[in-house]
């Protein structure tokens, strides 16, 4: 299959030093089953799964351990065969506290069902390929985690007319979607296939940058057997380029109106990843235990790419990496530009992990409270073409009405601005403030409004 | 394995790395930008350029340092900020102006036009031209004593006019171009500096290489700058075919007066200019308006100063009303 250019290029975006180089080209490896594993039942967007286990039973691996909550929640399974030691609060990589299951592994690693689906997937409806999904456990492992099976059934009235996939992988140091891409090209077709079969109509764009041309060529490659509106498109390197807004705005050349889904612009964007888990799950009945992530950064003795279990506590995956490299200064799970900050190695994989980042410690202050000099960088930073400088004070001053105006709620916290800022004012925790504010701000307008009778 | 304490780790938001760049390595590098300009000055005007530049850079600095103690503000003097100032007043001054002059001008721009407006960030005109426009009022004909530039070992100043103060002059007094305006002044005495004026602002060629500099290294963009040249080579054109006699020519007018100076150093001082990129452009062509108007109609014979400080005034309007169409909004959506 032939590859082409994204048609349009996005406003603002950065263009930081990747540090892909120190783990692009290595394969990913499988990382041993700990002895212990941490599942959060919290992993997706939306009501925490309720627990289907309780202290002391034994459960096989892809067994489910809980169940979805709700309409935007997710189903959980165990990663391998063991014993539940506990079921109870704790604190994730999300910074938060959820419910969490904790596994002790029997080390046999012995599957709950042998058998594949029966019957020919491609005959099935819809509705039914959607329920396999559903039953898998799948999320969006690009980072959001919003239920996949939620995603996949737009309400009545949407259509979906462009699938998009996305390998953009934008964030400096992570490769693990890059990896993927190269090493499980077909797998991740297959998924594609499942698709074409939900959204039958819809036109297929595979979108990968253009600094990573062995999975562009890999995919190309594999795609060849896919049949309908297929086509490769080669993104230009830069963050955010792999945000759904931008990455929408890149391919089709429309916006997703302000508050707005993908859908209403009639378009569905995955991650190559979940594509992946997509196929397994439909085609082979695999349930979602295990993601490919990355560990690097300087403070790391071995950066590697690695496939790991969900709940895989991330002081295995230090000492899976040869361990710290000199002092640690900061862990972020995640990539440098939206990843959470962690307090200790208490957090463990979840399906959104894509990477853990093991910095040194460094001289300078993150932040500084500098008054703006006024530069306008970040202005020309920002992929939403907002003010983050003006936003900054307003945030500042608590001046929450001309925040609202200046449409601070559009800010997607890519983090741009606050990278170029010359000043180094902490602009996306203005941001995040100035959100809050507002939320609450409307929150309070409703109320209001409820009070008084028409 | 020696796991170490997580109680050291750095905990914030996102994001977690950041651009290699700040405030003090911008006005750094506008330091370096002005070397060129700043050499040139001692080439043609000598020991006066040393200490006028040492004059107000001193003053800048230590009067930078002497409210921020005095308002105890924390922030010190190391943003370089005051420095640039300094300098830039310095290269704004006729080359004979007297020390204390160009002190009391540097103590007006750092003092009232800096710091009692809240500090660097803060203010609303560019300072360095505060303190310029301040000596040009209180001492008119000290700031309009030009000397002619010589070479090393300097011979006495001879004090003469600028190209643009005898092009004025003469218009005023006979409606006619003053004879021999060209061959006074060659195309290439204006390039290297070779002519009248204020300190820095002679020197085309080293004005335009630091300007080179700073858009290279990303402290400027061509935004600023280049509708502000391009305006004024646009009106010069209209006027000159209109009537050659009575106008000078368009590149006359680019490399006469302080307009690299201030199309490049002034106008792009980024405190007291627009953020958005449509409203940088809408200041450049105001600057570049206003600078022809006061040329060809007004009472001075060069108006970059005042051109740059009225569109500095302006700024706050026009980061409200130049603003680009938010991502996922209609184009109408009116700005706030
Ligand atoms: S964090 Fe928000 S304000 Fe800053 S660049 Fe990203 S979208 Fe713009
Ligand atoms: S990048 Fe920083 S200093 Fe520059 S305009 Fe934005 S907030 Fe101000």
């Amino acid at each position: 299959m032939n590859i082409i250019s994204a048609l349009f290029s996005n406003s603002g975006g950065i263009h930081p030093d990747d540090a892909k180089k120190t783990t692009a080209a290595l394969p990913s490896v499988v990382a041993p089953i700990p002895p212990l594993l941490a599942v959060s039942l919290a992993q997706h967007l939306g009501a925490p799964s309720k627990t289907l286990v309780k202290k002391g039973d034994t459960v096989l691996r892809g067994q489910p351990i809980a169940d979805s909550a709700g309409f935007v929640s997710a189903r959980v399974h165990a990663p391998t065969s063991g014993k539940i030691v506990s079921v109870g609060l704790r604190m994730t990589a999300s910074g938060r506290t959820a419910p969490v299951i904790e596994i002790e592994s029997d080390g046999q690693d012995q599957p709950f069902t042998t058998e594949p689906p029966a019957g020919d997937w491609t005959t099935l409806p819809p509705r039914e390929l959607i329920e396999r999904i559903h039953q898998a456990g799948i999320i969006g492992m690009g980072g959001a985690g919003f239920p996949t099976q939620v995603k996949l059934s737009p309400p009545p009235g949407k259509t979906i007319q462009t699938l998009i996939l996305n390998g953009a992988e934008c964030e400096p140091f992570l490769t693990a979607d890059h990896r993927l891409m190269v090493e499980q090209a077909e797998a991740i077709i297959a998924g594609i296939r499942v698709l074409q079969h939900i959204f039958k109509d819809a036109r297929v764009r595979i979108a990968v940058e253009d600094n990573k041309p062995d999975a562009l060529a890999a995919l190309a490659q594999a795609a060849d057997i896919l049949t309908g509106d297929v086509q490769m498109v080669r993104l230009r390197t830069a963050y955010p380029q792999g945000a759904e807004k931008q990455l929408i705005y890149s391919i089709t050349g429309r916006e997703v109106p302000s508050g707005g889904l993908p859908m209403d612009v009639q378009t569905l964007v995955e991650n190559v990843a979940t594509v992946q888990a997509i196929g397994d799950a439909v085609i082979r009945g695999f349930p979602l235990i295990e993601r490919v992530l990355t560990v690097t950064g300087p403070a790391i003795t071995q950066p590697r790419n690695i496939r790991a279990r969900i709940g895989t506590p991330f002081s295995d995956l230090i000492a899976f990496c040869g361990g710290p490299r000199g002092p640690i200064g900061r862990l972020i799970c995640g990539g440098p530009l939206m990843g959470i900050a962690q307090s200790g190695l208490a957090g463990a994989v979840t399906k959104t992990t894509s990477g853990l980042l093991v910095l040194p410690p460094e001289r300078e202050a993150p932040f500084s409270s500098m008054p703006c000099i006024s530069c306008g960088r970040c202005v020309d930073a920002c992929p939403i073409r907002l003010l983050p400088c003006t936003l900054s004070e307003t945030s500042e001053a608590e001046q929450d009405t001309a925040a609202e105006d200046l449409k601070v709620m559009d800010c997607i916290e890519c983090g741009c601005c606050a990278y170029v800022c010359p000043a180094r004012r902490p602009l996306v925790q203005h941001m995040r403030r100035a959100k809050a504010r507002v939320q609450i701000l409307r929150k309070q307008r409703e109320a209001q409004k409820k009070k008084q009778p028409v | 394995m020696n796991m170490p304490p997580a109680s050291e780790w750095l905990i914030n938001s996102s994001p977690h790395v950041r651009a290699n760049d700040s405030v003090s390595r911008i006005m750094g590098r506008v330091l370096i930008a002005l070397i060129p300009a700043l050499g040139a000055a001692v080439w043609f005007f000598g020991w006066n350029a040393l200490r006028l530049t040492l004059a107000c850079t001193v003053t800048c600095v230590l009067a930078e340092w002497a409210s921020r103690t005095l308002m105890k503000r924390d922030r010190g003097i190391n943003d370089l900020s005051a420095a640039v100032t300094g300098v830039l007043l310095a290269l704004n001054l006729p080359p004979q102006l007297p020390t204390w002059m160009a002190v009391l001008g540097s103590l007006v721009a750092i003092v009232i036009a800096k710091q009692l407006y809240g500090g660097i960030g803060y203010n609303l005109f560019n300072p360095a031209l505060i303190g310029r426009t301040f000596l040009l009022v209180s001492f008119p004909v000290a700031m309009t004593t030009w000397m002619a530039p010589s070479v090393f070992p300097w011979a006495d100043a001879i004090t003469t006019a600028t190209p643009l103060g005898i092009w004025k002059t003469a218009l005023n007094a006979t409606q006619h171009a003053p004879p021999d305006f060209f061959q006074q002044f060659s195309v290439s005495d204006l390039l290297t500096g070779n002519r009248p004026g204020c300190l820095g602002e002679t020197c085309s060629l080293g004005l335009l290489l630091g300007a080179a500099y700073l858009l290279i290294t990303r402290c400027i963009t061509w935004h600023i700058p280049f509708s502000m040249l391009f305006t004024i080579a646009l009106g010069a054109t209209i006027l000159y075919k209109m009537d050659p006699t009575q106008n000078l020519p368009p590149h006359y007018q680019l490399l006469t007066g302080g307009v690299l100076l201030g199309a490049f150093f002034m106008a792009t001082d980024m405190v007291t200019t627009p953020v958005t990129r449509p409203g940088m452009i809408l200041f450049g062509i105001g600057c570049g308006l206003i600078t022809l108007v006061i040329r060809k109609w007004g009472g001075y014979p060069e108006g970059v100063s005042f051109s740059i400080l009225i569109m500095n005034s302006l700024t706050p309007l026009i980061n409200r009303l130049a603003r680009s169409r938010v991502f996922g909004h209609a184009p109408q959506s009116k700005p706030a």
